[in-house]
């Protein structure tokens, strides 16, 4: 039905697109994160917010302030204009909601296991983990001692089952096999995110597949450049590349062969999109990645804005509000820690 | 003319003159004098500091200190909510404390509560806790003991077995066997424990997966709901016990109980150590209780005195946040030593603030005077109406369409009788009229008792228009009688009617008509006529007629009040070029259709309106024949055609070209521009109001603007004159819906000689006439009128595109919660506070950094009327936290 949402796509989707367009203008402005920047204390970041749209959630909070509480009650905003679009939702546009914690879905699982396994305390990971990433039975993670069990325990009743097929041996959990596992989960899910998007078609796979292809790409590079210097194999490494995007697959072949930083520049500089990223940066320098990456995310988040019928938005109005948390964490703790002098390192500007 | 120039003034007619002053205020005295003026508020102060965001002012710790302080007046009144207390609303006399002093008494209250809801808390779990173990005892005791007395049973049955049969011998015993042997043997174990119900399922689900299903899972609803201490919300439990085998799978599912905040109670096998540890428990708890009331008493008591004092506290911070907000907006001279605020103030008010100065100066025994001084600006002034309970529905209604310019004509003067009229025309029933009168004067009679307290979003509107409400009841009884409907039954009150039938059982009265026999009927319209032939064609054509009567008047009117405006703002062009020509244009047309009208209704002519009108543009030359209806009609016609045809051009070009000679007269020869004076250049600081505007003259934009307006008053004398007719509309019908109503529901069920049809055809009957007609066509021809005024009436003179005068004041600072009660509305009424909350966010953003008070009016408007007009949902749907 390409070209034709325009007719139809306002029966069901239009009150949510009109609500998430709305959140979008709630966003925090460069203006914003001026004002932010210059705060003192975290009191004063208190204030600033409390004329933002988060002041409701942090306007009873009693003054000795907490990065921690402060990044709580975003989230806490954060969920709960969430859970309001997926009430108003109808399919498919719910499931496509859903799609979008899958990943913090994924993130939990990998930190309740990781953290019973250094043995800490289930409720005290438990609050760390991300709102949005919950399930029932999330608790229970903390019972399994291999990955089969994991699987049979737990997640067969999750979103996540399906991603577990490749995952499944008797192997006891480790932190390699855990971080084997996320990836290879992640790239499951990626995968079937990108093939659900297709499936709907229109503007939404459009943009949708440029945006997960974004993301695959991004962990892709990410992979590498964490497993240099690792005992994973050049076959493993191959193997946790999702199979779609830029890169794919070409890309893919010459990453799995890297070996430091620099090659992998070398690799990502023959695609014109990614040029400008690595451009910024100096050669052997990997700090700075992630906030190019981000940056460029962020762009590509905010320029899916400016189409209008299609479900990308609801996609990037969740990123783009996570990052927006993230940079709040970021001033919160400069501010905290008083490191106001590193406060630009890692804020990304929205808008 | 010199009779209307010397008209007297009206309050109402134009706002209030205001000045701009400056105040320079002594450090010493600022605060002072801050409270004072808000006490009196009648000033409206400018914010200095726009471009400094709120962290940066001077008073942002005392700011500060206020948010926090009413951060635990939030918490204190949440307690007692939560406790169920009721704050007393009376505000006990006390002496005011100051601000320290109440900062650090709150903080002791708060401290205190803390501790008291910390220990009540803990109590709370250990009794939640030996309540679970109560009834874990109980239940799982009766799974264990029901096992018990099965084996007993089943030793009873064998013996009776002896006697009926042998077979199921051996299949006793070794149901005996695997019942007995495993819980007496160490391999059989169980778990025993409480976990709220919404979870039982699943926790079966992975108990039985954890154990590959090597499991007995016993569960029993608890009897007493448990209060959950955090949320203090009553949850529903479930007693299970699980039997199993192996050391693994104890830790397994010790694990898994964990997981799921099942709390887990050892319950001993033996009875006699049940009943023991039963016994124990229960005195526990009953100490555990009374410790627990005494603890809640203690606490309520406290709360008691909190409550006694919140409001006066509540209502004391929101005045101290205000006068340190207002601070926040005045700037310091380079001394540091006085604070220099500017703003608008009406020009009556100017002793009365510096009587008020003058005190504060006194008060805080400061050297130096307050120096309050008249300054000018370029600004434009806000508009100021002085209203009173009965004009202010009214002005409301204005208001709701655009804030009048400065001493702009205001249109709420005639909307007074013009709005409850029009709406009478539309609603003429003297029966429902008395209906609403009697709901106006209740509302009016408890208008003490109504407006202390806080009302409903729906009682509230009615409550504000109950004014409205009472003149507009007046007038459809008025027009009621005159179009004689009383819940649309005709009524001879005025004497005997003046028609009768044609034959004694009136069998032809619709097909033929009437016969009249007398003098007209004396008042209205002749009840006998109802039901005949000749009802609706003499009902329609006076209703229309009288429509494009009143219409053409109100128009007149609006066109006329644009008069007065340019003779006020000595705008002699808008007079010669405007003015006249429309007038000349409407009433040459319609003004004359109006003339005919009158004229027909005089002489009873049967000359055909329409065609006269028609064939006056058509062919206004030839002659009228039958429909002429006075001498020289054929040439006056004539006359007003051309004058109307002259009026076009004489609104669309004059004006334009003269007002660019004009420009460039101004500017013959000033090749250099205009040079300021030197007073003006030394007197204009930075961020004062006098900013300089500079006078750009584009002459396409002046006269594509003119030819806009032109345009749009050509056709709108036509498009306005026929929207009028909605008058007649409208009043068609609901006489005949309330007659649909009657007929069809009252007088069909009256046929039947039946009490219960009866009753029932009532009670439709009673309820159509309260919601279909009484509610929903009193809010339709409301918005008609309000139709009429704003668009057909209001367009003719009303620029509207003033901005309203919010002096700072602790009245409205302290009524801030129930101004925005809009809100409230039925449907998303648990929203209120959040929503309350999110247009103080908006307003205080607005006017700390981002914009003008007139841009915030202007969306204040704008979301007044979302919610006014129903599209509130979309703005609610913004709101943060919707509870799901």
């Amino acid at each position: 039905m390409y070209g034709f949402e325009a007719m139809t796509f306002n029966i069901h989707g239009g009150y949510l697109e009109a609500i998430v367009r709305g959140h979008r203008s709630g966003l925090l402005t460069a203006a914003d994160y001026n004002n932010l920047c210059q705060c003192e204390t975290l009191d004063d970041i208190k204030m600033h917010l409390s004329a933002t749209e988060y002041g409701p959630y942090l306007q009873n909070e009693p003054s000795p302030l907490h990065t921690t509480t402060i990044v709580e009650k975003c989230t806490l905003k954060l969920v709960d204009e969430y859970k309001h679009m997926l009430c108003q939702a109808t399919e498919p546009l719910s499931t496509f909601l859903q799609y979008i914690t899958y990943g913090h879905m994924i993130d939990n699982v990998v930190l309740i296991v990781t953290g019973t396994l250094h043995e800490r305390d289930v409720q005290e990971l438990l609050e760390k983990c991300h709102p949005l990433g919950m399930f029932d039975s999330i608790a229970t993670l903390a019972v399994a001692q291999n990955m089969r069990e994991l699987y049979r325990l737990v997640l067969v009743d999750t979103p996540l089952a399906p991603y577990f097929s490749e995952c499944i041996t008797s192997e006891d959990l480790d932190d390699m096999n855990i971080e084997i596992m996320r990836n290879t989960l992640y790239k499951a899910y990626l995968e079937d995110f990108y093939q659900f998007c297709q499936k709907l078609g229109g503007a939404t796979a459009e943009i949708m597949s440029d945006l997960l292809a974004f993301e695959a790409d991004r962990r892709a590079v990410n992979i590498t450049i964490n497993s240099i210097g690792t005992e994973l194999t050049r076959e493993d490494r191959r193997k946790l590349y999702s199979s779609f995007g830029l890169l794919y697959p070409y890309g893919h072949e010459e990453l799995a062969v890297c070996e430091d930083i620099d090659q992998v520049r070398g690799v990502m500089e023959k695609y014109p999109a990614y040029q400008h990223i690595f451009g910024k940066l100096s050669y052997g320098e990997s700090q700075m990645l992630d906030k190019a990456f981000y940056e460029e995310e962020v762009k590509r988040l905010c320029l899916s804005f400016e189409q209008q019928f299609h479900y990308g938005v609801f996609f990037a109005y969740m990123r783009l509000r996570e990052q927006e948390i993230r940079n709040l964490m970021w001033i919160s703790e400069c501010v905290a820690q008083n490191q106001k002098s590193r406060v630009h390192d890692s804020v990304v500007f929205i808008f | 003319m010199e009779m209307l120039k010397n008209l007297p003034e009206m309050d109402l007619m134009r706002s209030e003159k205001m000045t701009f002053v400056q105040l320079i205020i002594p450090v010493e005295s600022a605060h002072r004098a801050i409270s004072y003026l808000g006490e009196l508020g009648l000033l409206q102060f400018r914010d200095l500091n726009e471009d400094k965001s709120p962290f940066q002012r001077t008073f942002v710790n005392q700011v500060k200190r206020c948010a926090e302080m009413s951060r635990k007046l939030r918490f204190f009144k949440d307690q007692i909510h939560k406790a169920g207390l009721l704050s007393s609303a009376l505000p006990t006399m006390q002496p005011d404390v100051d601000l320290e002093a109440l900062e650090i008494q709150l903080a002791d209250h708060e401290h205190e509560l803390i501790e008291m809801n910390a220990n009540s808390e803990k109590l709370q779990q250990t009794y939640n806790e030996l309540l679970e173990f109560k009834m874990v005892l109980q239940k799982a005791g009766d799974f264990l003991l029901s096992g018990k007395s099965y084996e007993t049973s089943d030793g009873r049955e064998l013996d009776e077995n002896v006697y009926s049969s042998d077979y199921p011998d051996s299949v006793s015993l070794l149901e005996q066997a695997t019942q007995s042997g495993p819980s007496n043997s160490s391999g059989l174990r169980f778990i025993s424990g409480i976990i709220p119900k919404s979870k039982v399922l699943l926790f079966e689900r992975m108990l039985f997966r954890a154990t590959r299903g090597n499991l007995l899972f016993n569960q029993a609803t608890a009897d007493d709901l448990i209060m959950d201490p955090v949320t203090s919300e009553m949850v529903e439990k479930t007693v299970f016990v699980v039997f199993f085998s192996g050391e693994q799978a104890k830790t397994k599912i010790l694990k898994i109980c964990e997981a799921f905040g099942a709390s887990c109670y050892p319950v001993p096998e033996d009875i006699t150590k049940q009943n023991q540890i039963t016994q124990e428990v229960l005195s526990r708890l009953s100490e555990l209780e009374t410790t627990l009331d005494v603890g809640i008493r203690h606490r309520n008591a406290a709360l008691h005195s909190i409550g006694f004092r919140l409001t006066v506290w509540i209502n004391m911070v929101k005045r101290e946040k205000a006068v340190f907000d207002t601070l926040n907006m005045l700037n310091f001279d380079v001394t540091k030593k006085c604070l220099v605020g500017e703003g608008w103030c009406p020009i009556f008010a100017k002793p009365q603030i510096q009587e008020s100065l003058q005190r504060a100066t006194f008060d805080s025994n400061s050297q130096v005077g307050i120096i309050f001084h008249v300054m000018d600006s370029v600004e434009a002034p806000p508009t100021y109406f002085r209203t009173n309970d009965f004009t202010n529905a009214y002005q409301e209604i204005v208001d709701a369409y655009g804030v009048a310019k400065y001493q702009e004509a205001n249109p709420a003067v005639y909307t007074v009788i013009t709005f409850p009229f029009l709406f009478a025309v539309m609603f003429g029933d003297w029966g429902h009229g008395i209906c609403l009168l009697i709901g106006a004067l209740v509302l009016i009679a408890r208008e003490g008792k109504l407006s202390t307290q806080k009302l409903g979003s729906f009682m509230e509107m009615l409550f504000g228009g109950r004014y409205v409400l009472l003149l507009m009841s007046l007038f459809s009884i008025y027009c009621g009688l005159i179009y004689n409907e009383f819940f649309s039954v005709p009524y001879h009150i005025f004497g005997q009617s003046a028609y009768r039938c044609r034959d004694p059982n009136c069998s032809d009265a619709y097909t033929i008509g009437l016969i009249k026999y007398r003098d007209a009927y004396a008042f209205g319209v002749d009840p006998s006529w109802r039901g005949s032939r000749s009802e609706l064609p003499f009902l329609n054509s006076l209703k229309m007629k009288m429509s494009i009567l009143f219409g053409i008047a109100q128009m007149n009117l609006g066109i006329m009040l644009s008069y007065f405006n340019s003779i006020f703002f000595n705008n002699s062009l808008d007079i010669r070029y405007q003015f006249i020509p429309q007038m000349i244009f409407l009433n040459s047309l319609f003004g004359y259709l109006s003339l005919l009208i009158i004229i027909k209704w005089c002489t009873g002519s049967q000359a055909d309106l329409y065609h006269v009108m028609i064939y006056m543009f058509l062919s206004p030359f030839d002659d009228l024949g039958e429909n002429e209806l006075f001498w020289g009609q054929r040439p006056l016609q004539i006359l007003l055609l051309f004058s109307a045809l002259v009026a076009v051009p004489w609104m669309l070009f004059p004006k334009p070209f003269i007002l660019k000679r004009l420009h460039a007269e101004r500017f013959q020869g000033r090749a250099y521009g205009i040079l300021r004076s030197s007073e003006m250049d030394t007197d204009s600081e930075p961020g004062s109001a006098r900013h300089q505007h500079e006078e750009e003259f584009n002459f396409s934009e002046v006269f594509v603007h003119q030819m806009i307006h032109s345009i749009e008053f050509v056709l709108g004398s036509v498009s306005n004159t026929a929207s009028y007719l909605r008058l007649w509309a409208l009043s068609l019908a609901h006489s005949e819906l309330s007659t649909v109503f009657y007929e069809k529901v009252l007088l069909l069920a009256w046929g039947y000689d039946n009490i219960l049809i009866r009753i029932v055809g009532l009670a439709v009957f009673a309820f159509a006439t309260a919601f279909i007609l009484l509610m929903m066509e009193t809010l339709s021809a409301f918005l008609h009128a309000l139709r009429l005024h704003w668009v057909e009436f209001q367009n003719k003179f009303y620029q509207g595109d003033g901005y309203k005068f919010k002096p700072f004041s602790f009245a409205a600072v302290l009524a801030d919660d129930e101004d925005y009660n809009v809100f409230t509305f039925g449907t998303f009424g648990f929203l209120a506070p959040e929503a309350v909350d999110l247009l103080n966010r908006v307003q205080r953003v607005m006017h700390s950094n981002v914009m003008t008070p007139k841009s915030m009016d202007v969306v204040f408007k704008r979301v007044n009327f979302a919610i006014q007009k129903g599209v509130a949902a979309q703005l609610v749907a913004r709101l943060p936290s919707i509870s799901m």
